[in-house]
């Protein structure tokens, strides 16, 4: 390289570098500058803090409102009640076919709750301290609620569980506290993008990928382009988080918000921003009034590169392997499809949702619900709906499929206690019977003693990772014989065979053939009978 | 050789788009159908509904047209001659029979051409008129009262509609060979004169 070449590529690079230096800058400048508070400067977030109740105690003294605005919120309560089927759901009600329920297994599945120290019934839900404002607003990625402590982080190096030897490394609550934020993708996805146990198993639409998708995942969070956080659509006020799936906005006809202007509808809706009519295709627009914008918009779900789990079959649990011990076999891509505590899975990528009418009601099976081994599978949730009712779309979900102990004597879902480090804890001791015991006297619920296994159903919306309209489905997936809504009833889809009269289809070809027919006889019998 | 002008610029001009804007909308109809898969179902519609659109165009222009020179006098149905002409189609015309109709300015389609050329603009076409324009402003519906209305009642409406354009087509395009050569009518059609062959010449009975 000739001592020319040199200066010029220096010269370039520290251009090139000047710029990027210059870009970085302006980042962080912006950022600065949409807040006016430096949490870093506040003395009383000087910490150290051994407790997560310690820094809430902090927060409290600015944020007055701030526990007071949490206890009024699904994501403190844990527990809804749907005014229109009078159904007590909520995480600490329901039971699902993944760990099927919260009761009895609070010290590990509330890690989850944005709560300190939910570890059975006493938790004291009016404790404004014992409110988690770090699980939403670290803006470090560093805090951590690690299963087993009841949803409190660890302040310092612990042994876990007791005797095992296992360090859960402490983390500097003081450094999270000074550098708090509005919520994220990853505050949010915490929790939400693992839901069911782990990385994308529960919703399908939602898991890490999602943490910093491209255009082609996400049209809208793309980090490249419109860079959308979960707030964005779900647009809170005093922490109310809109747009819960016990209560789903199945069909919105309302149009766009506006500014100023008071909407009362759910703003996480897809029509809160782009209104009844957002295609330049006008024939599209024909099709809002029975599709859900999501059934075109989410061709497929699990499209990240993290699979979703579909299905989980608990009564396969409890095989140990060749040595006695506890075991994971994974498939080739190392997912686990059967664990010793949990039994056998099946993972999917990229999976086509399956269509259903629904009007936003959803009936849940309870505990105590009847339900009988013959009319599995047992619909965990159903989602009502229909083509008549004037209130129904058609939906993309994920059903994910179970098969999942039961009372078969008192023809009941159960309460089992699976985490634990007790006797009775079916993740350390294998048993059923003294798991579901155990998990039952924990809710109250009177048990027959006996442990048998039904199939069951849950199903999630899918409204997240929205393709780009390129990548949204065409005409031809749904307008044809055995497409996407083949099982969908109550509509005349044009092109889908199953709705045409046979009458017409048969007396219609007959009629031209016969047409055909005649004439041609006709046409031979003026050629054969030709004069000339 | 005796040559009758039949069909006026505009008329020809109004048979031929009528023509292909009806095939058209056949191929795309029945793709939109589901019968087989050609254009591709998006392209089949706006293909179709474009081609629905022209037709209605046309039509405006094809009743203004009718209306000013009463042509429109050529489609009032009559029974004279109605028998000998259905004889003619079922025998005489294997036997070399003359065509006991002989077209005229006037008068140029023969009285079973009159019946069904009525029941195909005044039965058929308002049919298929009819469903299509519901099928097109489907999603209007509700806010033009027609709620109550069903898509598939509709669409099964245009789809008979469609056969039955479908077995017109096939014997109108079969009966176009049966002029005094195979090509007369056609070439009336083109050109506007028909070829009624060297008997009309010689003006016998007919």
């Amino acid at each position: 390289m000739s001592l020319q070449h040199f200066l010029k590529t220096v010269f370039i690079a520290t251009l090139f570098a000047g710029a990027l230096g210059q870009a970085a800058t302006e980042t962080s400048t912006a950022k600065e500058a949409r807040s006016t508070a430096d949490h870093s400067k506040f003395s009383a977030l000087a910490g150290p803090f051994d407790s997560g109740p310690a820094v809430t105690k902090a927060c409290l003294n600015c944020h007055t409102e701030a526990s007071r605005q949490i206890h009024q919120t699904q994501h403190w309560k844990w527990e809804y009640k749907n005014p229109q089927t009078g159904q007590l759901l909520g995480k600490k009600h329901v039971v699902n076919n993944f760990c099927t329920s919260v009761k009895s297994n609070e010290a590990a599945c509330n890690s989850c709750h944005i709560g300190y120290g939910w570890k059975d019934d006493t938790f004291d839900f009016a404790s404004e301290e014992n409110v988690d404002c770090l699980a939403c607003h670290d803006a470090t990625g560093k805090y951590k609620k690690p299963s087993g402590f009841a949803g409190n982080p660890v302040a310092k190096d612990t042994e876990f569980p007791p005797g095992s030897g296992k360090i859960i490394r402490g983390i500097n609550l003081a450094e999270i506290a000074q550098k708090v934020g509005a919520t994220k993708r990853t505050t949010c996805g915490a929790c939400h993008f693992t839901g069911g146990g782990g990385d994308g198993v529960k919703h399908g639409d939602l898991d890490t990928s999602l943490e910093a998708p491209d255009k082609e995942l996400d049209v809208h969070m793309d980090v490249d382009g419109n860079n959308f956080s979960c707030s964005t659509c779900h647009k809170t006020e005093g922490h109310q988080v809109p747009g819960s799936r016990y209560a789903p906005t199945a069909q919105d006809k309302a149009p766009a918000h506006l500014r100023g202007k008071l909407d009362t509808s759910n703003p996480a809706t897809c029509q809160a921003c782009h209104g009844q009519a957002p295609h330049k295709a006008v024939k599209l627009n024909d099709h809002t009034n029975k599709l859900a914008c999501q059934t075109c918009h989410i061709p497929a779900f699990a499209r990240g590169g993290q699979p979703t789990k579909m299905t989980w079959d608990w009564s396969t649990a409890g095989k140990l392997d060749k040595d006695g011990k506890f075991q994971t076999l994974r498939d080739e891509n190392d997912y686990d499809t059967y664990m010793t505590i949990k039994g056998d899975f099946k993972w999917a990528e990229n999976v086509t949702p399956e269509y259903v009418w629904f009007n936003g009601t959803v009936n849940y099976t309870l505990m105590g619900d009847k339900i009988e081994k013959a009319n599995e599978p047992i619909q965990i949730n159903r989602f009502e709906g229909s083509a008549t009712d004037g209130k129904s779309m058609i939906w993309p979900v994920k059903v994910f499929r179970g098969k999942q102990q039961y009372d078969p004597v008192n023809k009941s879902l159960v309460i089992t206690h699976l985490a634990g480090n007790d006797d009775t804890a079916y993740w350390k001791n294998l048993n059923w019977v003294k798991a579901v015991e155990a998990g039952m006297a924990k809710g109250g619920v009177k048990f027959s003693g006996q442990v048998d296994f039904i199939e069951t159903e849950s199903i999630w919306p899918i409204t997240h990772m929205v393709a780009p309209k390129d990548k949204a489905l065409g005409c031809a997936d749904c307008h044809v014989s055995n497409g996407r809504l083949e099982k969908v009833d109550g509509i005349y889809v044009p092109g889908r065979g199953r709705d045409h009269a046979a009458w017409l289809e048969i007396g219609g070809w007959l009629l031209a053939a016969l047409t055909l027919l005649g004439v041609t006889g006709h046409g031979l019998i003026r050629l054969l009978t030709r004069k000339h | 050789m005796a040559r009758v002008y039949l069909f006026k610029p505009f008329e020809r001009f109004w048979h031929w788009a009528q023509a292909a804007l009806i095939i058209t909308m056949l191929v795309t109809g029945f793709e939109v159908h589901g019968t087989y898969k050609l254009f591709g179902f998006g392209k089949a519609v706006d293909y179709h509904t474009i081609a629905a659109w022209t037709l209605v165009g046309l039509w405006f222009f094809a009743i203004f047209w009718h209306i000013t020179t009463g042509e429109w006098r050529q489609y009032i149905p009559t029974t004279q001659k109605m028998l000998a002409v259905a004889n003619y189609y079922s025998s005489g015309i294997f036997k070399g029979e003359e065509h006991p109709y002989k077209p005229t300015t006037g008068k140029k389609h023969n009285p079973l051409q009159r019946l069904t050329y009525l029941a195909v603009l005044t039965l058929l076409s308002p049919l298929i008129w009819v469903t299509g324009g519901l099928y097109l402003f489907y999603a209007d519906w509700p806010r033009l009262g027609l709620s109550g209305l069903s898509l598939q009642w509709v669409a099964t409406g245009h789809t008979l509609g469609a056969f039955l354009m479908l077995a017109f087509l096939i014997s109108h395009l079969y009966l176009a060979t049966t002029g005094h050569k195979i090509t007369s009518q056609v070439m009336a059609m083109i050109t506007g004169w028909e070829d009624l062959g060297d008997d009309a010449a010689l003006g016998k009975k007919h």
